[in-house]
């Protein structure tokens, strides 16, 4: 008997997992996907939010306001890219001012440090490609950037190096009440558990409703992004927000982490849960909404345009916490922006819950410290020579790019919850993420991945299920040779 | 650090042509430096024939092209090495590179001959709509899957653009045992040579679809189907017209882009409408010493005018080294795009460096049919070459004598041109 089940393997999920792995505790995160971070936390602004955003007295803006502070130590110790840039909320006509302004006091209210408003020359010093119609803007350094894959995979190595379980490629049918905790059924077994935590993203009201009288809905709200080339990496150097006005919520655009520049998102509600697609009038949207705050956004250097789904949740309020009438039951439902920022907090929130209600003992080999995946790049030339002739396999390089080794790619396969397929390793190491998109990289790293894990390279997927890459061999139908 | 003192970057059929150039002009100290398992580039997974009709006046296939190279090269002692990756090269041609046998490698060049060629162009740059399950490829990943790796990519295909190596790929993997349903180009005319249209396509009776664009992609974990619209004027999907095509793979052959990361980051002026080097008459670019040649210059659609303008490069580059080319001062006289045409290249003349003539390569931006190309040394029309058709897909040329330059001294400018008949 498990004392944790933790159903999805998204941030939040992981976050709790790492949480929870300080004390001594049977944990397992179940998730369906053949990874973690497949869901929404996989495709994002990756902003950390200042949190000047969400309403006053709200769980949004506490645990957005707390996962903003926690972020830099954690992100130290977790070894993942982070970085406190600051974010600029662009206010395009004196008339929308007073929304500005009422923008900033609710951050001074949420406890948001060092919020300020710029006028327009301090705004041009900060953002020189900033539109011309900007009067101020609303400053806030505490907003940051940080890789939302790196986040959630630095989660779940640690928690599974302390001592929890993971089983992915699993998912879960039916919550029941068991004779001690419950019963969760999956395809194929009941897992018993004295607690369960639902981090389940845009299905976590169904799991909610399993168990609960009290209702909740959950709403895949849709959001269409673009990806520009790392030769647009310094078009803007904050975070950059659109004030709402008149002309509705406007885009973001911001650098990622990678050197990368984002765009996005849309916000379209949809009721499929899986509906990932993007769409013309979406991507339409993005590319009428950019230049709205920004000017001259090179917007032909696209390299991909990806969407996610927000699990949004009809009163736009996290919820979190046991639920009534289901002791033992978690909630961490509707996690949208700011979950990522959130992540954080609402995993030490809800492990601490679980602690004193199973009154959990701390787990004394617990090592909250975790190194990532290797970065050559971050070597002096004498250093990556030496490097170099220690292990050669960074010297071949896969990725062109990017300029990820093979080096790399073993660690990123060979490290715990590693990478099975293409995807898994575009997001440890990201290999094919760049301007070619995997069109060279795709045959080696191909065969790398099918070498290390002892499988044949038609068995290799893009993403688990049935996205396989290669269906067969050349003529296998002609000659009536066997499929593979 | 060790130095050469020509090397190449790239050991496709523009490196390969450089560095055979090169040494028999007297050079012995050249390096190549190739990123692949192999040298011949591209041309390795380009297994259909069709190469070499003008540079060996036979019909070879793309590996058989290379490997004539390859024994040039090998027979001349032209050192190479493989599996090497170029990561940086500064404005003083030093050498950045890595590989698993020598680890890090640093090399100061005498001169350097940029042959990198071209990567395709992807579904990000076209911002197709729908999701992005496995089985989308580039058809040269697919092309290089199915003909060196002995892998299917997919089985029931619909293909997006009509650049040759989608038509190839057309007819590769109709034989291969896939079904090929159809071939989508958004532009009212093929971007591939007509040559391949009626081999690859019609002889399979794979239908073309002109002003057709991909709308949506279907499939969350492998492609499932894909949907084409025909497009206005504009390019823009027409709704109502939408088709479905249930299939497994969707390949894309939309444009090739100069691979030029190295150029940009030592410095190499690049044009905007070829994204290729800035070159003059002897290929060298903005950077003295530093000389470009192949699909890294500009998308050509034969191997053979590679094989010849890289020969050039090379050329000048061991003129270059020997002090051959003088620098300073330059005249210049500016070769410039009109009326139809896209770009020249070279984009620039130094008539006292020129060979007895100078081939000028160009493209057109439409179709056009029963024009002239012409040619104008300020008003003065020196070529005037009837064409039946001009057509995107295929690269055109012409060829300047250098005597109509020293015979006119106070030249301007030269002009090249499309002009209706």
């Amino acid at each position: 008997m498990y004392d944790v089940v933790i159903i999805g393997a998204g941030v939040v999920g992981c976050a709790v997992a790492r949480e929870l792995s300080r004390y001594k505790a049977r944990i397992l995160v179940v998730e369906k996907e053949a990874d973690v971070c497949c869901g929404t936390s996989k495709a994002n602004s990756a902003i950390v939010h200042a949190g000047y955003d969400a309403a006053a007295d709200s769980l949004m803006a506490k645990f957005n306001v707390q996962g903003n502070r926690m972020m830099g130590e954690l992100c130290e110790e977790l070894d993942v890219s982070f970085s406190r840039i600051g974010s600029l909320v662009i206010c395009l006509s004196e008339e929308e001012r007073p929304a500005l302004l009422r923008l900033y006091e609710n951050g001074v209210k949420n406890g948001v440090e060092g919020l300020r408003i710029v006028e327009r020359e301090e705004l041009l010093s900060m953002e020189p490609n900033v539109s011309d119609d900007a009067v101020a803007a609303l400053y806030a350094p505490t907003a940051g950037i940080v890789c939302p894959f790196g986040l959630t995979a630095a989660f779940a190595e640690n928690a599974f190096t302390n001592g929890a379980e993971f089983r992915l490629n699993t998912k879960v049918e039916r919550i029941a009440p068991a004779k001690e905790g419950w019963e969760v059924k999956t395809e194929t077994e009941t897992i018993l558990t004295k607690c369960v935590v639902n981090a389940a993203g845009v299905y976590s009201d169904v799991l909610h409703n399993m168990v609960s009288e009290k209702k909740i809905r959950i709403t895949p709200r849709r959001g269409d992004y673009f990806l520009l080339d790392k030769n647009t990496g310094d078009f803007v150097s904050h975070v950059i927000f659109s004030l709402p006005g008149k002309l509705g919520k406007g885009v973001l655009v911001a650098p990622t982490v990678h050197g990368n520049t984002i765009v996005g998102p849309t916000a379209v509600d949809v009721s499929d849960r899986e509906a990932t697609n993007t769409t013309a009038d979406g991507l339409r949207e993005i590319t009428e909404k950019a230049g709205r705050s920004i000017k001259n956004l090179p917007l032909k250097q696209v390299i991909t345009s990806f969407a996610g789904l927000r699990a949004h949740e009809d009163g736009h309020e996290f919820v979190l916490g046991e639920e009534e009438g289901a002791p033992g039951f978690f909630d961490c439902a509707g996690i949208e922006s700011p979950g990522l920022t959130a992540a954080p907090a609402i995993g030490r929130h809800i492990a601490q819950l679980i602690q004193e209600k199973l009154s959990l003992a701390k787990n004394p080999s617990f090592n909250g410290t975790r190194k990532g995946i290797f970065d050559p790049k971050t070597l002096s030339k004498e250093e990556y020579a030496k490097l170099l002739q220690e292990k050669p396999a960074y010297g071949n390089i896969v990725c062109r790019c990017e300029t990820v080794s093979e080096g790399e790619i073993l660690d990123a396969i060979h490290r715990p919850l590693g990478a099975t397929t293409l995807d898994g390793l575009k997001r440890r190491v990201r290999v094919g993420s760049g301007r070619c998109q995997a069109g060279f990289c795709t045959p080696r790293a191909v065969e790398i991945l099918a070498r290390e894990l002892h499988v044949s390279q038609s068995e290799i997927t893009k993403t688990g299920g049935a996205s396989r890459l290669i269906v067969g061999t050349a003529k296998d139908s002609i000659e009536g040779e066997a499929r593979i | 650090m060790k130095r050469y003192e020509i090397v190449i970057i790239g050991g496709g059929p523009a490196g390969l042509a450089a560095a055979v150039a090169a040494y028999d002009e007297g050079v012995r100290s050249i390096l190549i430096l190739e990123r692949d398992r192999e040298l011949g580039g591209i041309l390795n997974q380009c297994i259909h024939n069709g190469f070499g009709l003008h540079t060996f006046k036979e019909e070879l296939t793309g590996p058989e092209y290379a490997q004539r190279y390859v024994n040039m090269v090998l027979v001349r002692g032209i050192e190479y090495r493989l599996n090497t990756m170029v990561l940086e090269i500064s404005p003083e041609k030093h050498i950045r590179a890595v590989s698993r046998e020598d680890g890090l490698i640093e090399i100061e060049a005498g001169a350097i001959i940029l042959a990198m060629g071209c990567r395709e162009r992807s579904r990000g740059a076209l911002n197709i709509p729908g999701y992005r399950p496995a089985g989308i490829y580039s058809a040269g990943t697919a092309q290089r899957l199915v003909n060196m790796e002995g892998f299917l990519p997919g089985r029931e295909v619909v293909i997006l653009g009509s650049g040759d190596i989608g038509l190839i790929m057309a007819r590769r993997m109709t034989l291969e045992g896939a079904k090929v349903k159809v071939v989508a180009e958004i532009m009212p005319f093929s971007g591939g040579l007509k040559r391949n249209i009626v081999q690859c396509l019609d002889d399979y009776g794979i239908p073309l679809k002109l002003s057709h664009t991909v709308v949506n992609i279907e499939g969350k974990e492998r492609v499932e189907g894909v949907t084409i619209a025909a497009v206005d004027e504009n390019l823009k999907p027409i709704p109502g017209t939408e088709e479905h095509y249930p299939c497994d793979t969707l390949l894309l052959s939309v444009g090739l882009i100069p691979e030029n990361e190295l150029s940009r980051g030592m410095g190499v002026c690049i044009n905007p409408v070829t994204n290729g080097p800035v070159v003059n008459e002897s290929l060298a670019t903005c950077i003295s010493g530093v000389f470009a040649a192949g699909n890294v210059l500009h998308v050509h659609d034969l191997v053979d005018y590679v094989s010849e303008e890289a020969a050039a490069a090379g050329k000048n580059a061991a003129r270059y080294v020997a002090r051959a080319l003088e620098e300073n001062p330059r005249h210049e006289i500016p070769l410039l795009p009109q009326n139809g045409v896209r770009y020249t290249v070279p984009y620039s003349v130094d008539p006292s460096l020129l060979q007895e003539t100078l081939t000028v390569r160009f493209r057109v931006g439409a179709e056009y049919r029963n024009c002239f190309v012409s040619v104008y040394f300020d008003d003065e029309r020196m070529v005037h070459k009837k064409r039946p058709i001009l057509a995107p897909g295929e690269m055109e040329q012409v060829t300047l004598q250098k005597a109509w330059f020293l015979e006119r001294p106070n030249l301007k400018a030269v002009s090249v041109m499309v002009e209706e008949a």
